[in-house]
C-alpha cells in the first residue's frame, strides 16, 4: 500500500475549481515534488490529500485507508504535515517547537528527538532561542524540524524551502531525502524548479488545478510542460553541479 | 518546578499575612490565644472569619488565573480572559435573575444559579469547540453570548420590582469574598477541582495549538477532545469562581502575563503558575480591600480593576515584545 494515494480529486473553493480530477501516489522511499504556478492547486492538493479540505469528488487514502474515515489520532500515525502558514502563537524556544513532533513522549526523550532534528536542518546552535526572536528563515527551519521529528511514514511539506538561503534550501531537501531514504514517503510543494529537479525523485506539475505532468525531472519539466504550467520557455540542462532548469518568460 | 514552589511559598506567606491582619487589630497575646484556645474570640476572628475569606480569595484567584491561562492558550490570544467566551456573563445573569426574583436569601440559590449559568454557556461552547478548529469562530460566538448575557442582565435590572433588589444585584456583580464561610468555600471546590483537572489534561493540546490548527490536527493528539476539555475546564473554573465571589475582573487576564516569560511562553507550563499567581493577586487585593480605610468596605472587583488595570498596562507594555506573530 502506498503511504498516499489520491484518485479523481476535485475541490471547489469559493465557487472556483481549485483542484480537478487529480490522481497520483506518494510512494515509500521517494520524494515527490509538487510544482505549479500560484493558484495552481498545490496547497489544495496537499491539504485535500490529508483530509484537511472538503472533497467535491474523488477520494484520498493514507496507507490504503480512506482519509475521510480516519480519526485525528489514527491519521497522525499515518501522516505529518507542515503547512505553508508559518505563524507561531507564542515565543517558545526552538527545541520546544521541534519537540511538538513527539507530543506524547516524555519531555526528555522528546527533547532529544527535537535537538537531533534541529541539527539536521543546521540549527544546532539555536535550540534555546525563542522562535519569534529568529529570522523567518530560521523559524521556517524550526518548523521543518518539528516535521522531521515525527515518526510518520508520510511527510507532507508545503513549500519547506520558501524564504530560505541557498545553502539552507539544499540542507532541508537533504534532510527530507534522508527521511525518504529511511523508507518514508515525502511530498513537498516547491517553487524553485532547479531545486525540484535536483532533489525530487518524481515531480507532479499542476496547472489550473489539473495534473498536467508527473514523472522524473526530464519528463515533468519538459519545455512544453514549462510553457503550459508557467508560461516559460526553457528546459532542464545538465551541468557539472547537477541539473539546472533554465527558462525565461515566453514571448 | 522551582517557579511553582516559589509561587506556592509566596502564596502561603500572603495567606498568613492576610489571616493575621484585619480591621480588628490583635495583640501578641491574642494571637497566642487564637492558637491555644479554639473557642476564644481571637480564634473565632482568625479561623472562622478571616481564614475562610482568605481561602475563598485564594480559590477564586487560582480558578480565574488558571481559566485565563487556558483561554489565552486555546485562543492563542494574549487578550483572552475567563470572560471572553461569555461564561462570566451567563453566570452573572443566572445570579442576577435569582436575586431579582427575591430568592437571594434561599440557601445556595444564587451560587447554584451562577454555576448553572456558567455550565449552560460552557456546555454550548464545549460542543462548539469540539467541532470548530478555528479560534475566531469560537471568539465570535463568545462575544455574542457575552452580549446576550449582558443584555439579559440589563433586562433583569429593567424589570426588577424594587430598587433594593437592583442594588443587591449590582453589589453582587461587583464581586466580593466578604463573609464567606468554610461551607461556601467547600461548595465551590468541586467545580474548581473538576475544571482544573480538565484544564491540565488539555495542556499538551494548548501547547500544540501554538503551531496552528492544521499542524495540530495531524499532530498525534486528539485535538477536538483537548479543545473541548479546555473550554469545559475554563467554564467550570469561571462558574465556580463567580458562584463564590461574583464577577471579578483582571485577575484572569493579568495572572498568565505575570508568569509567561518565566515559563518561556509555554502555554502548558503556564497553567499551574498562573493559578498560583492569580491566588496571590486576589488574596493581596482582598487584604487591600479590607485594610484601605473607607466608609463602606471596598468591593474586591473594584480593587482588582483599580489596581489591576495600571499594573496590567505596565506588564503588557513590557511583554509587547512577545506578542508578535
Amino acid at each position: 500500500m502506498d503511504p498516499l494515494s489520491v484518485k479523481g480529486l476535485r475541490v471547489v473553493l469559493g465557487g472556483r475549481v481549485a483542484l480537478d480530477d487529480v490522481t497520483l501516489t506518494g510512494r515509500a522511499g521517494e520524494v515527490l515534488g509538487v510544482l505549479g504556478a500560484n493558484g495552481g492547486g498545490k496547497t489544495t492538493l496537499l491539504r485535500a490529500s490529508l483530509g484537511l479540505a472538503r472533497l467535491d469528488k474523488g477520494q484520498a487514502w493514507l496507507a490504503g485507508r480512506p482519509v475521510a474515515g480516519l480519526g485525528e489520532v489514527a491519521r497522525s500515525g499515518l501522516a505529518a504535515y507542515l503547512p505553508q502558514d508559518r505563524r507561531v502563537g507564542w515565543n517558545l524556544p526552538a527545541w520546544r517547537v521541534a519537540a511538538l513532533g513527539r507530543p506524547l513522549l516524555p519531555a526528555r526523550l522528546a527533547r532529544a528527538h527535537a535537538i537531533a532534528a534541529l541539527e539536521s536542518v543546521g540549527l544546532a546552535r539555536l535550540t534555546e532561542r525563542g522562535v519569534l526572536d529568529m529570522s523567518s528563515g530560521e523559524r521556517a527551519r524550526v518548523l521543518l524540524a518539528r516535521l522531521l521529528a515525527t515518526e510518520a511514514p508520510l511527510l507532507v511539506a508545503d513549500e519547506p524551502a520558501a524564504g530560505l538561503d541557498p545553502d539552507a534550501q539544499f540542507l532541508v531537501m537533504t534532510a527530507l531525502r534522508e527521511r525518504a531514504g529511511q523508507g518514508a514517503a515525502v511530498v513537498v510543494s516547491l517553487h524553485d524548479l532547479t531545486l525540484a529537479a535536483r532533489s525530487c525523485d518524481r515531480i507532479a506539475v499542476l496547472a489550473g488545478g489539473r495534473l498536467i505532468a508527473i514523472g522524473v525531472a526530464d519528463v515533468a519539466l519538459a519545455p512544453d510542460i514549462l510553457r503550459r504550467a508557467f508560461g516559460l520557455e526553457g528546459g532542464v540542462i545538465a551541468s557539472a553541479f547537477g541539473p539546472v532548469v533554465a527558462a525565461r518568460r515566453a514571448p | 518546578m522551582r517557579l511553582i514552589v516559589g509561587l506556592a511559598v509566596a502564596l502561603a506567606l500572603v495567606c498568613a499575612l492576610a489571616i493575621g491582619l484585619g480591621e480588628t487589630p490583635l495583640s501578641a497575646g491574642q494571637y497566642r490565644q487564637a492558637f491555644a484556645d479554639s473557642a476564644s474570640a481571637p480564634a473565632e476572628i482568625l479561623w472562622a472569619i478571616r481564614a475562610p475569606r482568605v481561602a475563598a480569595a485564594a480559590l477564586v484567584g487560582a480558578a480565574l488565573g488558571l481559566a485565563g491561562a487556558v483561554m489565552q492558550g486555546l485562543l492563542r490570544n494574549p487578550l483572552a480572559d475567563p470572560g471572553v467566551l461569555g461564561v462570566s456573563a451567563a453566570s452573572a445573569l443566572g445570579a442576577s435573575a435569582v436575586i431579582a426574583l427575591g430568592l437571594a436569601a434561599t440557601p445556595w440559590a444564587v451560587e447554584g444559579a451562577a454555576l448553572g449559568g456558567a455550565l449552560v454557556a460552557g456546555g454550548l461552547l464545549t460542543v462548539l469547540a469540539a467541532r470548530l478548529a478555528e479560534p475566531q469562530s469560537l471568539i465570535l460566538f463568545g462575544v455574542a453570548l457575552s452580549a446576550l448575557g449582558g443584555a439579559a442582565t440589563a433586562l433583569v435590572f429593567n424589570l426588577s420590582p424594587s430598587p433594593v433588589a437592583t442594588a443587591e444585584v449590582l453589589s453582587w456583580l461587583l464581586g466580593s469574598v466578604a463573609n464567606r464561610d468554610w461551607e461556601d468555600v467547600a461548595a465551590a471546590l468541586a467545580p474548581v477541582v473538576a475544571g482544573a483537572a480538565l484544564s491540565l489534561w488539555s495542556a499538551r493540546g494548548l501547547r500544540m495549538l501554538t503551531l496552528g490548527e492544521e499542524t495540530a490536527a495531524l499532530s498525534g493528539l486528539d485535538m477536538s477532545r483537548r479543545r473541548a476539555a479546555a473550554v469545559a475546564g475554563a467554564a467550570l473554573l469561571t462558574g465556580g469562581a463567580v458562584a463564590l465571589a461574583g464577577v471579578i475582573g483582571f485577575v484572569g487576564l493579568a495572572a498568565p502575563h505575570l508568569v509567561r516569560r518565566l515559563v518561556s511562553d509555554d502555554p502548558a507550563a503556564a497553567l499551574a503558575p498562573s493559578a498560583l499567581a492569580g491566588a496571590i493577586l486576589l488574596v493581596a487585593a482582598d487584604l487591600a480591600a479590607r485594610m484601605i480605610p473607607s466608609a463602606e468596605e471596598l468591593k474586591l472587583g473594584v480593587v482588582t480593576a483599580l489596581f489591576g488595570a495600571p499594573l496590567f498596562a505596565l506588564v503588557a507594555w513590557r511583554a509587547a515584545r512577545s506578542w508578535r506573530g
